[in-house]
C-alpha cells in the first residue's frame, strides 16, 4: 500500500502521524501542497496512491485537492464531500438540521439590514461568525445594537464577499468550557473539556484541555453529528446548554490533537492511520476486482476502527 | 543564508532535530520560521496565516 500525506507544514500532529506510519511499516510520501500540481485529464503520479491523508492547513487547498483525487477514484481522509460540509459553517449547520442533530439556533442573512433584523429576532447577545474560518478567528460576540451596526458595516465594507454571508448564532451560556470530541469512523474515541475564562475556548486562543468522560449521551450526539456530515476522522465541538443539554457547535475535518493526545493518552494519530489503511485497502480491493481503472467514488467509506476498546461511561 | 540565524533579527537558532516543513519560533523576536532545507539546515520566514487556515 502507498499512502500520500498532503500537508502545508509539519506540526506535532504530522510528526506523530509520520511516526505512526513508520511504526506500521507503511510506504508514504509527504506532499507539500505548495508544490502540488493536478492535471485533471490524467492523474499521473497521483494514481500510485491507495489513499491520501489530507493534512493541509488551508481549507481551500485541501478541499480542491480531495475533490480532484476523489474524482479519480482515490480515497482521501477525509473525503471531499465531508471537507466541503465541515469547512463551511453554514453547510455544517444545514447538514445537522437535516439530520435533526441538536445545535444552537442560527439565522443567516445577506445584507446588513436583514442581518440586524435577524440579530434582534434572536436577541442579544449573539455570535457572528464567518462561514469559512477556524482557530477562533474573526468571531464576534455582539451584546447590543450599537455593536451590531458597527460590526455589520465593517464586515460588509472590509471583508471579502463571504463576509457578507452573515451567519448569526445564538449565544450559549456555557459553563466556562466547551467539549472537543474526536470521532474516528463510528467511534467517539476520546474527548476533552476546553476550559477558558473567555467565551472563545479554542486551544489556539488559550483554552486549556482536561479529560472529558464520554457518556452515552455525548457519544450519541457526536456520532449523529459525524454521520450528518458524511463520517470520517472528525473533531466535534460540543456546547453544554443549561436547559437543552448538548448542542453541536462545529465539526472540524482536519483535526489538530497536540493538546488532546497528552491529556487523554489516546493514540489519535495511530487511529487516524489505521482508518486510512482501511480506506486504502478498500480501494485496493476495488481496483483488484474492477481492473486498474480509476472510478469516481460515489459512496462514503464505511469503516470501523478495529481493535480499540473505547470505554463509554 | 546562515542556517543558524534568524532572518528577521539575526538571533542564533538552535535547530537540532528538526524536519523539513517544521515551524520554529525565534527565541528573540518570536517570528515564525519554516525549516526549508536540512542539508544544510536553513530557515525562512514562515508563510503568514491565511483566512482559510485551520482545522
Amino acid at each position: 500500500m502507498k499512502i500520500g500525506v498532503l500537508l502545508s507544514r509539519v506540526r506535532l500532529e504530522e510528526k506523530w502521524l509520520f511516526a505512526a506510519l513508520d511504526k506500521r511499516g507503511l510506504t508514504y510520501d509527504r506532499i507539500d501542497d505548495r508544490e502540488a500540481i493536478f492535471d485533471i485529464a490524467q492523474p499521473g503520479g497521483w494514481a500510485e496512491y491507495d489513499v491520501v491523508l489530507e493534512r493541509s492547513v488551508s481549507f481551500a487547498r485541501g478541499l480542491y485537492a480531495t475533490q480532484m483525487l476523489n474524482a479519480w477514484g482515490i480515497p482521501t481522509v477525509n473525503m471531499a464531500h465531508v471537507a466541503a460540509t465541515c469547512g463551511d459553517k453554514l453547510a455544517t449547520t444545514a447538514a445537522l438540521a437535516r439530520a435533526g442533530v441538536p445545535q444552537p439556533r442560527v439565522k443567516v442573512a445577506f445584507t446588513p439590514e436583514a442581518a440586524l433584523a435577524a440579530i434582534e429576532e434572536l436577541g442579544y447577545p449573539v455570535v457572528l461568525k464567518p462561514v469559512i474560518g477556524s482557530w477562533g478567528r474573526l468571531l464576534s460576540k455582539i451584546n447590543d445594537r450599537d455593536a451590531a451596526e458597527a460590526i455589520l458595516e465593517h464586515k460588509e465594507t472590509l471583508g471579502s464577499y463571504q463576509h457578507s454571508i452573515f451567519y448569526i448564532q445564538e449565544y450559549i451560556a456555557k459553563p466556562g468550557r466547551d467539549i472537543r470530541a474526536f470521532v474516528i469512523g463510528d467511534q467517539t474515541v476520546c474527548a476533552i473539556y476546553r476550559n477558558s475564562p473567555h467565551w472563545i475556548t479554542n486551544t489556539a486562543r488559550g483554552g486549556k484541555g482536561e479529560t472529558c468522560s464520554i457518556t452515552h449521551e455525548l457519544n450519541a450526539i457526536c456520532l449523529a453529528a459525524a454521520n450528518a456530515v458524511g463520517s470520517g476522522v472528525l473533531a466535534i465541538d460540543v456546547l453544554e446548554d443549561p436547559q437543552r443539554g448538548y448542542l453541536i457547535n462545529e465539526v472540524n475535518h482536519t483535526m489538530e490533537f497536540h493538546t488532546t493526545v497528552p491529556v487523554t493518552d489516546v493514540d489519535i494519530p495511530g487511529m487516524i492511520v489505521d482508518y486510512a489503511i482501511i480506506a486504502g485497502c478498500q480501494r485496493k480491493a476495488s481496483r483488484a476486482e474492477n481492473g486498474q481503472g480509476l472510478d469516481a467514488i460515489t459512496t462514503p467509506i464505511a469503516t470501523r476502527v478495529a481493535g480499540y476498546q473505547v470505554g463509554v461511561a | 543564508m546562515n542556517a543558524s540565524t534568524c532572518p528577521e533579527c539575526d538571533a542564533a537558532l538552535d535547530l537540532g532535530n528538526v524536519v523539513q516543513g517544521e515551524i520554529v519560533v525565534c527565541p528573540d523576536c518570536s517570528t515564525d520560521l519554516e525549516v526549508v532545507s536540512l542539508e544544510p539546515v536553513s530557515v525562512a520566514l514562515a508563510p503568514m496565516e491565511q483566512e482559510d487556515w485551520g482545522e
